[in-house]
């Protein structure tokens, strides 16, 4: 299997899907000849040309608003938000707008459109290039919020988010951009949407991550492993719809659960899987659910040593790891 | 003007220019993180229409901000300082290169989300207007903000309520990798002031005094209470986007050609030609270069911050704001 990088995965999907399907065409700030500022896109101009490599001017609102009309009309869009931080003036449109279309028009609307940001912090973007929003959008039921860890998956879930009926937000972590690699299977292949992934069993605890974080968890979880700790690492990918039954099976078997999210910790994912826990696994349970996020504050400031304070890392994942195993 | 006030504005202009070589060079040296954004090209813009405000009239750019943070009168030091993400920063080093500012000098700041500064620099002049005040705002924008809802929400509501303010469009005739053409439906960005009513001007931004004497008419028209203004300013950047942009979009002999145009060259031109010696302008360029070397030093032996400022700051206190008597 050839071994590529997370954004190498995301392009070649969006190329695929691009080859496959004749209704599907990509649209955001400079995805065209300039390739996206994170390159996702480079070549893709130059393949499938201005009439569906389409460059927009600068306008978050409209280029989902646009997507929601096309989706609707029959078209597969691919909206391209440069950061996850420029997503919010698109608010309205991802959440009044393509999420509650089907519902509004008793199933007879779809809009099978996918918005794919970068998000996510640790390159010094400071305030408003290192923001983690899923948070937002996966408490609204008509969207699918997905976030690959590594390349494989990033390739196989963006080629069913694609091809889903529903409007799908897919972020990105972009530290791993050019950070994770990976082995991808050769030839056709997706990933389904909605199922996590265990993507290292253990025994003694489990943790809960989506993109970056999982990257960080699974480093932890190998330094634990040299402790004689064991950890199993479940890579919960789709945010929303949650894959409760496997957070519920996970926890049945170890006892103890970790959620580990680059968010601000108050209100965040971490909350609503500590939730399910209470509510379906409290028997199972052999310590308190621990969340392991970035502080509530209001960014993450530019200062590197801030940056390194606001994030979560494999040393703290660890020593977080340790005491909850410790319990 | 006089000739000091010329001279000061030339000063000014070559301060930038060093500033801005001096960064890129922490950049490429990992000093300098994240994004950084150089205003190399447009000095004349917010230098000229900067030195046409009061003091107490408000100035609110977007992230290509240090330009226009030394025309409002922040120490090259300080601005230095945060963009090294130092304690000593005019942002303790939580803001960066993009998010300038200092509410003493009235510099509002830098923002880094493209045109939502513009319906908050219309809320300053309404502000201003509400305490029968006669400041005026100076909001600066590039070209690509006007294509953004924030935009047009922000002049459509300054000029349905005459507020005083001027809008001021840097057209540098690229939004990152995106020409003009390519994304506004008009090829004049005041074209789309004038949808709303607001009289506008188009100058030549690489021309000191041209911008300077437009700006000054600008806010003469919104402090007499006539409501908002456009002026569009015609420049150029000459580095990329931001550090690290493989500047697919633009030829080189483009870019040349705007540098045989520049704005310093050609005001140093201007003084030379009113009788300013060489020597002064020598003089001037050798105080800028020290300045540099200064906050250089400055920024690099400041502290960082410490680990409590993370946490501060995120609510204010009640007594932060006082209550009518
Ligand atoms: C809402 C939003 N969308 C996109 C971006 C990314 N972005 C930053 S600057 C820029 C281009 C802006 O061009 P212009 O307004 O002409 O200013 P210039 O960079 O030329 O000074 C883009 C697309 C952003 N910061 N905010
Ligand atoms: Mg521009």
């Amino acid at each position: 299997m050839p071994e590529m990088t997370l954004i190498e995965a995301v392009r070649q999907a969006m190329d695929e899907e691009l080859a496959r399907d004749d209704r599907v065409f990509v649209t955001g700030e400079d995805v065209g000849r300039r390739g996206g500022v994170f390159r996702a896109t480079l070549g893709l101009f130059e393949k499938y040309g201005p009439g569906r490599i389409i460059d927009s001017p600068l306008a978050e609102l409209s280029i989902v608003g646009i997507g929601v009309g096309a989706a609707l009309y029959g078209l597969r869009p691919i909206c391209e938000i440069q950061f996850a931080d420029f997503i919010h003036p698109a608010f309205n449109q991802i959440v009044n707008e393509a999420a509650k279309m089907y519902y509004r028009s008793n199933g007879e609307w779809l809009v099978p459109l996918v918005i794919r940001a970068p998000y996510g912090g640790g390159i010094s973007g400071g305030l408003y290039h290192s923001q983690s929003v899923e948070a937002f959008f996966a408490h609204v039921p008509g969207l699918k919020v997905v976030i690959p860890s590594n390349p494989r998956d990033a390739k196989g879930l963006l080629k069913s988010a694609v091809r889903d009926p529903n409007p799908v937000v897919f972020f990105e972590p972009k530290k791993g951009y050019r950070l994770i690699k990976g082995e991808v299977p050769e030839g056709e292949y997706t990933v389904p949407i909605g199922p996590a992934n265990v993507s290292r069993p253990g025994r003694d605890l489990s943790v809960f991550a989506y993109g970056m974080m999982h990257y960080y968890c699974l480093k932890a979880a190998g330094t634990l492993a040299g402790e004689g700790i064991d950890v199993e690492v479940v890579d919960l990918r789709t945010l929303y719809p949650v894959d409760k039954a496997a957070i519920l099976e996970s926890v049945r078997k170890t006892g103890k659960a970790l959620v580990v999210y680059e968010d601000n910790l108050t209100m965040g994912y971490g909350a609503e899987v500590a939730a399910i826990l209470a509510d379906e696994a409290f028997t199972s349970l052999d310590a308190p659910v621990k969340r392991l996020a970035a502080p509530d504050v209001p960014a993450v400031p530019f200062s590197h040593p801030f940056q390194e304070w606001f994030m979560p890392n494999p040393d703290k994942i660890a020593a977080a790891m340790r005491e909850l195993a410790a319990y | 003007m006089d000739q000091a006030e010329h001279l000061t504005l030339y000063q000014q202009m070559v301060v930038i220019r060093r500033l801005e070589e001096k960064s890129a060079e922490l950049y490429q040296q990992g000093k300098i993180g994240g994004f950084l954004h150089l205003y190399i090209g447009q000095e004349a813009t917010g230098v000229g229409a900067v030195a046409a405000r009061s003091p107490h009239d408000n100035v609110i750019t977007a992230y290509r901000d240090h330009g226009i943070a030394v025309a409002c009168g922040m120490e090259p030091k300080v601005i230095l300082a945060e963009m090294l993400g130092k304690v000593t920063g005019c942002c303790k080093g939580k803001g960066g290169s993009m998010h300038l500012a200092d509410k003493r000098l009235n510099f509002w700041g830098g923002h880094a989300i493209v045109g939502a500064h513009i319906p908050l620099a219309t809320g300053l002049a309404l502000a201003n207007k509400f305490r029968g005040e006669d400041s005026v705002t100076l909001c600066f924008f590039g070209d690509g903000a006007t294509n953004i809802g924030y935009f047009h929400e922000g002049l459509n509501l300054a000029a349905v309520w005459d507020l005083p303010i001027v809008f001021i469009c840097e057209n540098n005739q690229y939004g990152m990798g995106t020409s003009i053409e390519r994304a506004s439906a008009v090829p004049e960005m005041r074209q789309k002031a004038e949808a709303y009513g607001m009289p506008s001007a188009r100058v030549d931004g690489m021309e000191l005094l041209a911008v300077h004497e437009a700006a000054a008419a600008a806010i003469a028209h919104a402090r007499a209470g006539q409501g908002p203004y456009f002026l569009e300013a015609l420049t150029y950047r000459y580095r990329g986007h931001s550090m690290g942009d493989p500047e697919r979009y633009r030829k080189q002999e483009e870019v040349r050609r705007w540098q045989s145009d520049d704005p310093i060259g050609k005001f140093e031109a201007v003084l030379l030609k009113r009788g300013i010696s060489p020597d002064d302008l020598n003089a001037i360029e050798a105080q800028a270069e020290a300045t540099i070397a200064d906050a250089v030093r400055f920024a690099e032996e400041s502290p960082f911050p410490p680990p409590e400022e993370l946490w501060r700051d995120v609510y204010a206190e009640p007594e932060a704001e006082p209550q009518p008597a």
